[in-house]
């Protein structure tokens, strides 16, 4: 019978069939971060349970760490060392291979484990962290679970896990230059809402997804999880086997022409059935922005806030009423009127190499406007090296960026450092929720590109006005 | 885990929709290494009159006197999105909530709700509409009544609603089961599995 690649990857793991509709699947791969993964770990050691296959298990320090140059384990978060303290202690005590502060291969979870090989095509991979769809980007069946689910692989190597139901998401055309993953994700889920994943693990496909390189691809399914997916994942190419190929943590010898082959067969049968098909005409889209407090609320960065429609309903009004009202827009305004006090690049949706390339092509020889605070923090201790290999560190601070460490940063306030209240920040990240970046922060999620060309204007600009 | 069997208690009206994790439990208010101590930071960014104040916003809903001891909010649809944190769960929890009635759930939400205790009932938006205007004269005398078994929920003026929940988490919350120990009694079909995987992928345990 045809099967989606989802339902290879499923069955392939399922130990067990469950009652109504779980199944018991097999875990490859568990990977922790301080924020959460200290108190899984705390909380299985004191129940008396310990980790069945600490080989399998990773941890990576980046949630609440500074991203300040010389930190070490002091933090600005109100309490942040004892997590780290906890977690080096912790992954010590379990065996459990830990990226530590200033370790060399340490970074956003999300921007190591492809880096390193961690993640391989037709692997399960789980970590307590919402974004871990991102990591279907190689094929493999990657998604985020809370600390007791964490806690349950560590104990089992397996999950519980009721089968989502499947959607392809076809993107057709040609994507315009300066138009990127980031622009596309926002478009679909300005499009569909933020409900429109609800139930489904997504799988990404079409040409434009094949003409993405396999970074890009890691930002188009890190929003999943804001499109409310269970997961999405794309099938591995000759990019992926390209790319995966002499990583640390990637199969060698033997074993590597074994993995290449099972890999290469990794692909929906061209009959396979979809529960949910979503085609979109890419051809046309913009630079896209966000001007409220959903990712949904996005447009075209020559857009206006939308007005209210004549059909919407109560729920919709308020929800318009309160987004503007948080935002600091008015229904019709033009999102290029709209002046920025910070200009914010990094998080596990636009820190890797490519998105830093991109920012600093279009900085270089241009000046960060007065009173805009710019921010550049690098996915990780590779992305940063191979950044200052090419001189790039230099461009962004000599257009008036801060040249950080690596780590989530200020994607999230967590009572260290962050923006202050009602300032208007541009921000490669992935939530605009109130708060996220601080008390009434007011965040507009945006490309790199977008977040350059708008840290260069001191207002939301269009980067396609900013040629590089 | 604490059983979830019948439930009568205050129900709270938050009515709006996408509220999510990091609005639950702000990420400022994750303090310790541990899954207590969160409940005084449930909803901070609401419910304290300024960030990191501790003086209440008398206009938020749980700080009005007719929604106090509130033990079952109502929500909007996409209740729990957001960020994966099940410190939101052990927040609601600790502060006394045993079920959030809400027309959809953040997915990693709703199982750190059953796996916490928390029953997340499933009802039309019209219908946690209807429950909200039913206990809003006298919230304080007219209480909701959930019940897991017969899967309803009753309000005061007799209405009573139905609502699905998969027979596992329904069981689970029923018994007040750990998943963790259920799953450890299948350990040798977990083995029996892990022989034959190591054999097909032999890459995947190369670490």
């Amino acid at each position: 019978m045809a099967t989606t690649l989802f339902e290879k990857l499923w069955s392939e793991h399922e130990i067990q069939r469950l009652d109504d509709g779980d199944s018991l699947l097999y875990i490859d791969r568990l990977f922790l971060h301080e924020r959460t993964g200290s108190v899984a770990l705390e909380s299985l050691f004191s129940l008396g349970r310990r980790v069945r296959a600490p080989a399998q298990v990773f941890c990576s320090m980046d949630h609440i760490i500074d991203t300040l140059p010389g930190r070490g384990d002091a933090t600005l978060v109100p309490g942040g060392s004892e997590f780290i303290y906890s977690t080096r202690q912790a992954t010590r005590q379990a065996g459990i291979r830990l990226f530590d502060v200033n370790d060399s291969e340490q970074g956003i979870v999300h921007v190591i484990s492809p880096e390193l090989g961690i993640v391989q095509p037709g692997c399960t991979l789980v970590c307590p962290d919402s974004h871990t769809c991102s990591q279907g980007a190689l094929g493999a069946l990657a998604w985020g679970i809370g600390s007791s689910q964490a806690e349950h692989a560590m104990a089992t190597s397996t999950l519980v896990v009721k089968r989502p139901l499947t959607m392809r998401v076809s993107l057709r055309g040609i994507l315009s230059p300066v138009v990127t993953a980031k622009d596309l994700i926002l478009h679909l889920i300005a499009r569909h809402g933020t409900a429109g994943g609800a139930g489904y693990a997504i799988e990404f496909a079409g040409e434009v997804v094949s003409g993405l390189d396999v970074e890009a691809r890691l930002t188009l399914c890190n929003m999943a999880v804001e499109f409310s997916a269970f997961t999405a994942l794309i099938a591995p190419d000759d990019k992926v086997i390209r790319y995966l190929r002499d990583r640390p943590y990637a199969p060698k010898g033997k074993n590597w022409e074994r993995a290449v082959v099972h890999w290469q067969s990794l692909r929906s049968d061209p009959e396979a059935y979809f529960d949910r098909e979503i085609e979109l005409c890419c051809t046309d889209i913009a630079p896209t922005v966000t001007w409220g407090t959903s990712p949904q609320q996005a447009c075209d960065i020559t857009g206006r806030v939308p007005l209210v429609e004549d059909r919407a309903s109560d729920s919709e009004r308020a929800a318009l009423s309160s987004a503007c009202e948080y935002m600091g827009v008015r229904p019709g305004q033009r999102l290029q009127e709209l002046s920025i006090d910070a200009a914010f690049i990094g998080s596990c949706t636009n820190s890797r190499i490519s998105d830093l390339r991109v920012a600093a092509a279009l900085l270089e020889g241009r000046r960060v406007a007065p009173a805009v605070r710019a921010i550049c923090v690098p996915g990780s201790q590779a992305v940063k090296r191979q950044a200052e290999a090419e001189g790039l560190d230099r461009i962004f601070q000599g257009a008036g960026f801060e040249w950080r460490e690596p780590g989530c940063s200020m994607c999230f306030f967590a009572g260290g450092e962050g923006f202050g209240p009602c300032e208007r920040v541009v921000t490669t990240t992935n939530r605009n929720f109130e708060g996220r970046q601080g008390p009434g922060v007011r965040s507009h999620l945006a490309s790199p590109a977008t977040v350059a060309a708008s840290a260069i204007a001191g207002r939301l600009a269009d980067p396609r006005d900013y040629p590089w | 885990m604490k059983k979830f069997l019948v439930h009568r208690g205050v129900a709270a009206p938050l009515l709006w929709v996408n509220i999510d994790t990091d609005s639950i439990i702000p990420s400022r208010e994750m303090k310790l290494v541990s899954k207590q101590g969160l409940a005084a930071g449930l909803f901070a960014g609401w419910r304290y009159s300024s960030p990191g104040s501790r003086e209440p916003n008398p206009d938020f809903v749980l700080n009005r006197p007719e929604y106090a001891d509130a033990t079952i909010l109502l929500s909007g649809r996409n209740f729990g999105c957001g960020s994966s944190r099940e410190h939101a769960a052990w927040a609601l929890s600790e502060y006394g909530i045993r079920a959030v009635i809400a027309p959809s759930f953040g997915v990693i939400f709703q199982g750190n709700c059953e796996r916490n205790g928390i029953l997340p009932v499933v009802l039309a938006e019209a219908e946690v509409q209807a429950i909200a205007d039913a206990v809003a004269v006298d919230p304080q005398h007219q209480q909701v009544e959930i019940d897991l078994e017969r899967q309803t929920v009753v309000v005061p003026d007799g209405h009573e609603f139905c609502f699905e929940i998969a027979s596992s988490s329904r069981q689970m919350l029923l018994e007040g089961l750990d998943q963790i120990d259920v799953t450890l009694g299948r350990l040798n079909v977990i083995e029996d599995f892990e022989r034959s995987w190591r054999e097909r992928r032999p890459w995947l345990f190369e670490v």
